[in-house]
This record gives structure tokens, C-alpha cells and sequence, in this order.
């Protein structure tokens, strides 16, 4: 039966798929877990003030969660971004990931702050309950606190045009955030 | 370049104090288990990548605390997906995955016994499919 | 200057690989002898000036050429010699190179003993080859050039080769995992030539049989160094991770287990031809498959090379082109009547079928869990993992279910044998295995443990099934004396192999059943006890390398009141890198490694530790070693070294051309 023998070639072709599908993916991407879940309760204090928060002051959204520690070399790099942003009127709040507060608060202090209010998460319980799995990271947080996306890595320019922009559309001039890239560099 | 482990090139090596030592042994193959979210295939036992680190922490701590196994992989998937188990859930997802191996033993053992059933309906005769391409060839070629 | 010949040389190369894929053929296909002769000279040309390209590339490493780009990113001027030869094939551009060096190698090896073979065979053979030639040195030098230079900034000095690829270990098993992978293009350049001849008889599987059989025994060889050196290398005396780069040199080793068996069915009998031409193109294209899922980045692996989607693209191309056409001409041209079976379902053949199947399937297995979470991803179903435990949960099941076949098999005969004969000629060796299998486990563990009663019984049935060929064949009790020239090199290496399956089997489930492992903080003149043995630390000291600094912890290991070794782990630093590395001490024997690891140190003076009791975790490299060598003889038999004289000359001329 000659069709019978075209069988191997045919599965070839759809393994040949598959691979070139799989050119495209990025093995190491991991979306996160909690994506459509409100973000996880915890108690900590606040960096600065040292009251005791919880999840609900990391409202309104939409907002920006990012994950930063002052060990963490990227964390710098995307800082002035960060501080654009902020300038820009988009909310952002901290993580301070398994940090001393101390350091956190001078470089802060030092380089400028961004946040909204910083949850100082020492012992990284916040962080993992999150699925935080490397500084730095951010997360965007939809107007009733869900957990919209994650992304893993420095954030810039870039990154907010193609992945997060989408749900600050308040943003008029998105390349305004371009300007103080000239501020603590 | 290679890449080949530059973040553990050592041992993992944690010292923990077990309260049995059945405790001890569902650390060793739930650390065996579990895949550590940042590293390049590695699981939690063997890497030193500070995540690493932590859950193992957290395995430790829940299984000091009495969960069983099963609560404590949901516990990691809650937070870092399937991705971080190394034997994935069996449910109808992964039921390729789980099945096909049975499924692949089955297909081939039914097609050997249709092989043996068929040699019967067709019993052999004069020359082989084999023996009588070689002869039309030779023939063809008109070789002495 | 030297880089620069080595680039002309690699340019030379693909121009002779060209007109060796294009010349021969066409001289096949119009019947013009001059052209077909002019193959084995084109391969030569093919081996010299890649072998030159290579040398150039040596000499660029061993003189401390940082203007070379792969040199700089994966040397470095403290690096021992040996060491900087190596790092040549320790990243990806340079392992190209001796993957193309390699092919080159097997190419000419085809040529010089191919002498009995009809002119036409091997002119196709050849030419097959070097279009996989083609494809690679275009790959090379196209995407991934070893000769590309960093001018005008120098670096004063390299990156310096990873701590971890700085072992002899390394340097051999790269070598001798592509003589296995590559060398599996030369059955499937046989199996091509014999789909494009249109003749798939008998000779073509007794051409194939001695190549296969040599690759397919460096492919365990390798597999099994890889396999050793991860154990004494990494720290954690882990021997098989199921990672995607190691499946992916597994995956051709399976199909290639289960094409040695196959030829050696067609050969004989003339049967199996569809399957074992289908088996010889699936092993090489799973070679291919491995090099693309290495080098791609589509997998996540702790040996993946620096990945690159444009590679890929590169590599898949020509995956598909080499598959796919071979498997469109295996649509085309094998044989769709069936050859006539002339055996019964109790027979040699019917045993050999079932190999096929069990080891098949084995393939897909480990290529399905390998490519699950691809698979997954690419059909936004999320993002799994799939590793070890659901590995070693379907694929032993597998090995367990082909091994009774294993020791009948060889008993067996060809055509129609009898289920009542097996049981006469195995009765009592099993019988005596069975209550091996239960004793076993009480006079050396003291505890009944069922995975290893498992193993006694099946590695002992294997075991036993060659002894007892062994037995028939020396025709012991027949009154004549003992028959040793019945001892043939072909014999005796299928029983290595054989015996080395076994070995490795009760290797791997003694390991994983009864290794005793303890991690602990100690310090010096802290005891502990494992596995019957004594451990003390009775020292820590500083040690220099070449290009690193130890911290080493010495251990005096007792039993009773004899000394067994002194242990002395160590932990690297290296300077050119400020890498750490921990290098395990470990007193080897046949029946148990005792294996020490250090960790950190916790404080001043105490480190963590880890201790372990591996027993026969040796039989697992010794059974590989058996099994590859084992593959190895085989080609020494007699009846590969008369292929010139089986056929007159010009009638073997004649009907060669007749095609």
C-alpha cells in the first residue's frame, strides 16, 4: 500500500512544524502563575514608614508592582525609567525583595523614588506568594487589583510600548519617558 | 559559547535537621521534583540560584509543618505554574503525555499480531517479491 | 595569517564537498564510470582541507590567538595546553568544525574499504554524504565561522574555557559521541544509495552491518563517558539527568540498538528491508534532530550552546531538506511488496521483531517527553516541564519488558523454532536465576528488596541466555573437545553487549535502591558513619593550581580498623573566571564508590558536606564500556574482511551500472 509509506514523511512535516513554531517561543518565558488573580494579601511595613500595609493600598489601579532590591545590578539600569514613569502619572509600588531597608531607603534617597509606597518584604514571603523568582520584575495591576501580566527582566521604553502600555491608555506621549535618561546615570 | 551550569558549579549542600527521617527522604525526591524557575533545567536539589535557595526552604518548612506532598506541589504551581513540576499532573492536559506510551505498546503489538495473522491468509508462493525484481532486472540488463 | 588559510581551507573543503555530492551522482544516474570514480579523490579532498582548517584552528588556540573571536571567548593564556586544544571543540563554532572533521573522517573511511562493493553503491554512498557535508560546512561558514576575528581590538586575554569543560573527561567525550552520531550517516547514506539503486537486498544490509555496528559503538562509548564524567564532575553523583541534549544523543543510541538488530534480520533472512531502511534514516535524522535541539535555543538545557533562532532557522532548513527527502524517496521507493514471510510467530525473527517494536517506541517515548513542553507551549496550553521522574516512570517499564526476549533470542532459531525448545534450554537456568533473584537481595542487603529481586532476575536471565549460547557454541558435552574457533569476533561481541545491557541494568537499580547519601556541617575530627563505613575529617589546607585556588577538606575513611582511602575534596576557585567549582573525591571500586563533596563554609572551619555509599554505581560505565566495545569487535569478524572476494569483478561492475 503506497500510502501507508508517506506515513514517516507526513509526521516529519508536523514535527518540522512544531520546531519552526518553536523558533519563535522563548523556552525560558514564564508567564505568571497568579495571572487573573487579585494580588496575594500580606502584612508588612511599609518601607518608609514602617506601618503595617496590606494589599489593598496597592490601590487604584491600574498600577505597576515592581519587584527591586538594592543587590540587584538591572534594577538600577531600568530606575530612571522608572522615575519617567512615575512623572508620567502612572502608579507605581514597590517590592523591596529580600532587602535591608536601610540600604533600600538611602538608595532611594540617593537616586530618586519612584513609588507610590514601597512594601519592605525582607524575608521574601510577599514575593514568593507572588512567584517572584528574580529582581528584577514588574507587575501590572488591573483597576480592581487583578494580576494582568508579568513582566521578567529590566523594564524600558520598549517593553512598555509593546506589552504594558496597553492598559494605561490615560498615557498621551508615551516618548516623553524618553527624556530623563540623562538623571542619575 | 558553551553554557554550560555557570550559576552552580558547585554542590548543593544544605545542612537541614529533620524530625524523621521519613521527613528526610520526601525532602530528597520532592527536591528532585521540583524544577527551579530561574535555572536552565535544573531542580531545586541540585541548583544554587537564590530562588533555589528559598524553596527549598519552603519545602522544608512544609515539610516540617505536615503538609503532604500533594499540597505542597499545589502549593508551588499556585505560585510558579506547572513549569516548576518535573512530573507533570495526570489529567486530561497531559493525558498524551501519560497514555501514550501504553497507547504506542498496544499499536504495535496489535500490528505484530495482524503481521503473524496475514502471513496465514497469504501463504508463500514460486519466487519472493525479492528474488523477482533481482530476476526482471537481470533480465532487463540482458547480462551473459 | 593562520586563521585565514584555516578559512580557505574550510572554503576549499565545501567546493570539494560540492562536486562530491554533485559529480558521482550524476555519474550514477548517466553511467559515466569516470565520474563515479572520481569519489573517493573528492573525499579525500574533503578530508585533507577541512583537516587542514582544523589544524589552523588548534594552532590559533594552543598559540594564544586572542584575535580569533572563539579563542578569546573560550581560552585563556593560563589554561594547561591540553586544555586549550580542547576548548577548540568546548563552544559551538569549534564543535562544528569537528563534527565536519569527523564526517570527513568516515567519508574516506568509506572509500578505503569499500573496495568489494559494486563502484555505483559507493559513488552514491559517497555523494549522499557529502551533501550532509555541503550542508554543514555552509553552516559553518555561513552562520558560525571558527575564523572570524576580533581586529583591531585584541583582547589582551580570553574569557577562559568553563572550569567545568576543564577535565580529560570532556575532552574525550565530545570525540567520541559525534564518531557515534556522525557515523550513523554512513548506514544512512547505504540506505539512501540502496532507495536510489532500487535494489534493497541482502548485500546492502552486510555493507551497512559493519558501519552501523562501529558508530553505534562509539555512540554507547561516548553516551557512557558523558554519563561517567557528570557523575565525578558535578558534585551531586548524579549519572543521567534526562536532559533535552542528552536525549538527544540517546534517542539516536535507541534507534541505532534497534537498527543493528535489523540488519542483522535483513542480512540474514531478507526480510525486515522497509523497517531497517526506515530505522537507518530515522537514527541519522535523530542525529540531525539532536544538532538542531543543541544549538537552537528552542529548548531550555544545561548544555545547550548559546542559542540562536537564526541558526536554527538554518539548521531546520536543512533538516528538512535531508529528512524530508530521504523520507520522500523511502515513500517512493521502498519496496511496497512486502517480502514474503517466511517465517512463524516463534521464531529468531519474530524475537527481533518485538526488539523493534519495544526499542521504537522506546524513541518516541523519550522524543515525545523531550518535546512536550514545545509542544505545549506552541498550542498556548502553558508551560510544562517534563524531567527525570516521568522519564525513568515509563521508559524502564520498557527496558524491563524487552529483556526476557533478550536471553532467548540468541538461543533462537531463524524461521520457525519451537516454545516447548525455548523452555527445555532455559528451564533450569531460570529456575537456578529465580532463586538467585530471591536470595540475593537477603545475603547482601539483609532487607527483601522487590526492584532489586527485579533486576537480579532479569539481568540474570540475560546473563544466563549468552552463557548458554556460549555453552552451545563451544559445543561443551558433545564429545569433540571444545569448538573456540565457534568463538567469532562477531559472537563474542554481541555476548559483550549483551552482558553489558545487564551490567548496566544492575548497576542502575542497586544505585538507585541502596545509595546511602548524608548532607551535614563538620568539622575537623568530626566522625560520621555511612554505609559501613568510618568517615573523619581530619584536615582543611590550601592548595594552587595552575589557574585556580583550593580549599581542600581531608578524609580518612575506615573500616574497622583498616584504612580504606583518604579522600581529599576539593573546592576551586578559579582566577580568570572567579568561578567555584567543587571537584568530589571519590574511592572507586567494582562494588561501591564512596563519594565525598564539599559545600560551603558555614564558618570558620566548618563546611558543609556531603558523604555518599554508591553501590555498583561502576556497572553502569562498565556495561556501557562492555557494550561499546562489544559493537566495536564485531567488525573484526572474518566474514566483513571476504567481502572483496565474494563477487567477481566485472559481474559486480555490470550489475552495479545497470542502475
Amino acid at each position: 500500500m503506497r500510502v501507508k509509506r508517506f506515513i514517516p514523511l507526513a509526521v516529519f512535516a508536523l514535527l518540522a512544524l512544531l520546531l519552526f513554531k518553536g523558533l519563535s517561543i522563548d523556552p525560558t518565558a514564564l508567564p505568571a502563575a497568579r495571572l487573573g488573580q487579585p494580588f496575594p494579601d500580606f502584612s508588612q511595613p511599609e518601607l518608609l514608614t514602617e506601618e503595617l500595609i496590606d494589599a489593598s493600598a496597592l490601590r487604584p489601579g491600574p498600577a505597576l508592582v515592581n519587584v527591586w532590591a538594592t543587590w540587584c545590578y538591572s534594577c538600577r539600569v531600568e530606575h530612571p525609567y522608572l522615575l519617567a514613569l512615575a512623572e508620567q502619572g502612572v502608579p507605581i509600588y514597590g517590592l523591596n525583595y529580600k532587602d535591608d531597608s536601610e540600604k533600600a531607603r538611602q538608595w532611594l534617597a540617593d537616586l530618586g523614588d519612584p513609588y507610590r509606597l514601597n512594601i519592605a518584604d525582607r524575608d521574601g514571603t510577599v514575593g514568593l506568594d507572588l512567584g517572584v523568582y528574580g529582581a528584577p520584575e514588574t507587575y501590572v495591576l488591573g483597576a480592581d487589583g487583578v494580576i494582568l501580566h508579568r513582566h521578567v527582566g529590566v523594564l524600558d521604553q520598549a517593553v512598555f510600548e509593546q506589552d504594558i502600555g496597553q492598559w494605561f491608555p490615560a498615557l498621551a506621549k508615551l516618548g516623553q519617558a524618553n527624556a530623563p535618561e540623562s538623571s542619575a546615570q | 559559547m558553551l553554557i554550560l551550569m555557570a550559576s552552580s558549579a558547585w554542590a548543593v549542600i544544605e545542612t537541614y535537621e529533620f524530625s524523621s527521617p521519613d521527613l528526610a527522604s520526601r525532602y530528597h525526591l520532592l527536591s528532585q521534583e521540583l524544577r527551579c524557575p530561574k535555572c536552565q533545567n535544573q531542580n531545586i536539589a541540585d541548583s544554587n540560584a537564590p530562588i533555589a535557595r528559598d524553596l527549598r526552604v519552603v519545602l522544608y518548612e512544609q515539610l516540617e509543618a505536615g503538609q503532604s506532598d500533594q499540597q505542597i506541589l499545589d502549593f508551588m504551581v499556585a505560585r510558579y505554574g506547572q513549569f516548576v513540576r518535573y512530573r507533570p499532573e495526570v489529567d486530561r492536559q497531559t493525558a498524551l503525555l501519560w497514555w501514550s506510551p501504553l497507547l504506542l505498546l498496544v499499536l504495535g503489538g496489535l500490528g505484530v499480531v495482524r503481521h503473524f495473522r496475514q502471513k496465514e491468509r497469504h501463504p508463500e508462493r514460486g519466487l519472493t517479491a525479492m528474488e523477482r525484481e533481482h530476476v526482471d532486472r537481470l533480465l532487463k540488463d540482458r547480462l551473459p | 595569517m593562520i586563521p585565514e588559510i584555516g578559512h580557505l581551507a574550510l572554503i576549499i573543503a565545501f567546493v570539494f564537498a560540492t562536486g562530491l555530492a554533485v559529480i558521482p551522482m550524476w555519474g550514477a544516474v548517466r553511467g559515466n564510470i569516470a565520474a563515479l570514480n572520481l569519489a573517493p579523490t573528492l573525499a579525500m579532498g574533503v578530508l585533507v582541507f577541512v583537516s587542514i582548517a582544523f589544524a589552523m584552528l588548534a594552532i590559533s588556540f594552543l598559540d594564544d590567538d586572542f584575535s580569533v573571536a572563539v579563542v578569546a571567548a573560550n581560552s585563556n593564556s593560563l589554561l594547561p595546553p591540553i586544555f586549550k586544544f580542547s576548548a577548540l571543540w568546548g563552544n559551538h563554532e569549534g564543535s562544528l568544525l569537528l563534527w565536519v572533521l569527523i564526517l570527513s573522517g568516515w567519508m574516506a573511511a568509506v572509500s578505503w574499504f569499500s573496495q568489494g562493493l559494486p563502484r555505483v553503491m559507493v559513488a552514491r554512498v559517497l555523494s549522499v554524504m557529502g551533501m550532509i557535508a555541503i550542508g554543514f560546512l555552509a553552516f559553518s561558514l555561513l552562520t558560525s565561522n571558527p575564523f572570524e576575528r576580533l581586529l583591531p581590538n585584541i583582547p589582551l586575554d580570553g574569557n577562559d574555557l568553563n572550569p567545568l569543560l576543564q577535565d580529560p573527561g570532556l575532552i574525550i567525550h565530545p570525540p567520541l559521541l559525534y564518531m557515534g552520531y556522525v557515523g550513523l550517516s554512513v548506514p544512512f547514506a547505504f540506505a539512501i544509495a540502496a532507495l536510489l539503486g532500487g535494489r534493497l537486498d541482502a548485500s546492502w544490509a552486510r555493507w551497512s552491518r559493519p558501519w552501523t555496528n562501529v558508530a553505534w559503538g562509539f555512540l554507547s562509548l561516548g553516551i557512557m563517558l558523558g554519563s561517567w564524567w557528570a557523575y565525578y564532575e558535578l558534585g551531586w553523583g548524579g549519572w543521567w539527568f534526562w536532559d533535552p541534549v542528552e536525549n538527544a544523543s540517546f534517542m539516536p543510541w535507541l534507534m541505532g540498538t534497534a537498527l543493528v538488530h535489523s540488519l542483522a534480520v535483513t542480512e540474514k533472512r531478507g526480510v525486515f528491508r522497509a523497517w531497517t531502511v526506515l530505522l537507518a534514516i530515522f537514527a541519522f535524522s535523530l542525529s540531525l534532530l539532536g544538532t538542531f535541539l543543541v544549538r537552537s535555543g528552542v529548548l531550555t538545557s544545561v548544555h545547550a550552546f548559546a542559542s540562536d533562532p537564526e541558526r536554527g532557522l538554518f539548521i531546520l532548513i536543512f533538516l528538512a531538506l535531508v529528512i524530508g527527502g530521504s523520507l520522500l524517496l523511502y515513500a517512493l521507493r521502498a519496496p511496497t511488496v512486502a517480502s514474503r514471510i517466511n517465517y512463524t510467530a516463534v521464531s529468531r525473527e519474530s524475537l527481533l521483531m518485538v526488539n523493534n517494536l519495544v526499542f521504537t517506541v522506546s524513541t518516541i517515548i523519550v522524543l515525545l517527553g523531550t518535546l512536550f513542553p514545545l509542544v505545549m507551549d506552541a498550542f498556548s496550553l502553558g508551560k510544562y516541564s517534563v524531567g527525570p521522574p516521568y522519564f525513568n516512570a515509563v521508559f524502564v517499564p520498557l527496558m524491563a519488558l524487552v529483556m526476557p526476549f533478550m536471553a532467548i533470542g540468541p538461543l533462537s532459531r531463524w524461521r520457525e523454532d519451537s516454545a516447548a525448545r525455548w523452555l527445555h534450554e532455559l528451564l533450569v537456568p531460570g529456575a537456578v536465576v529465580v532463586v538467585f533473584a530471591v536470595a540475593v537481595p537477603f545475603l547482601f542487603g539483609g532487607e527483601f528488596n522487590v526492584w532489586i529481586a527485579l533486576a537480579v532476575l532479569l539481568a540474570g536471565w540475560v546473563a544466563v541466555g549468552v552463557l548458554k549460547d556460549l555453552w552451545r557454541r563451544l559445543g561443551v558435552g558433545s564429545g569433540y573437545g571444545l569448538r573456540w574457533q565457534a568463538l567469532t569476533p562477531s559472537f563474542l561481541g554481541m555476548a559483550m553487549a549483551h552482558l553489558g545491557f545487564a551490567a548496566v541494568v544492575m548497576g542502575a537499580v542497586v544505585v538507585t535502591q541502596l545509595n546511602e547519601e548524608r548532607d551535614l556541617l563538620m568539622e575537623v575530627g568530626d566522625v560520621e558513619f555511612l554505609g559501613g563505613y568510618r568517615f573523619e575529617l581530619t584536615g582543611l589546607s590550601r592548595e594552587a593550581g595552575p589557574n585556580y585556588m583550593a580549599d581542600q577538606a581531608v578524609f580518612e575513611v575506615t573500616q574497622g580498623d583498616q584504612v580504606i582511602a583518604t579522600l581529599i575534596p576539593e573546592k576551586r576557585r578559579y582566577f580568570a573566571s572567579g568561578q567555584m567549582m567543587t571537584e568530589a573525591a571519590i574511592d572507586a571500586s567494582v562494588w561501591r564508590d564512596l563519594y565525598i563533596a564539599l559545600g560551603e563554609p558555614i564558618e570558620e572551619g566548618a563546611w558543609a558536606v556531603r558523604l555518599q555509599f554508591k553501590p555498583m554505581v561502576r556497572w553502569l560505565w562498565l556495561g556501557g564500556a562492555l557494550i561499546g566495545f562489544g559493537a566495536l569487535l564485531t567488525v573484526a569478524d572474518r566474514r566483513y574482511r571476504r567481502q572483496s572476494t565474494r563477487h567477481s569483478a566485472p559481474l559486480a561492475e555490470a550489475s552495479g551500472l545497470a542502475r
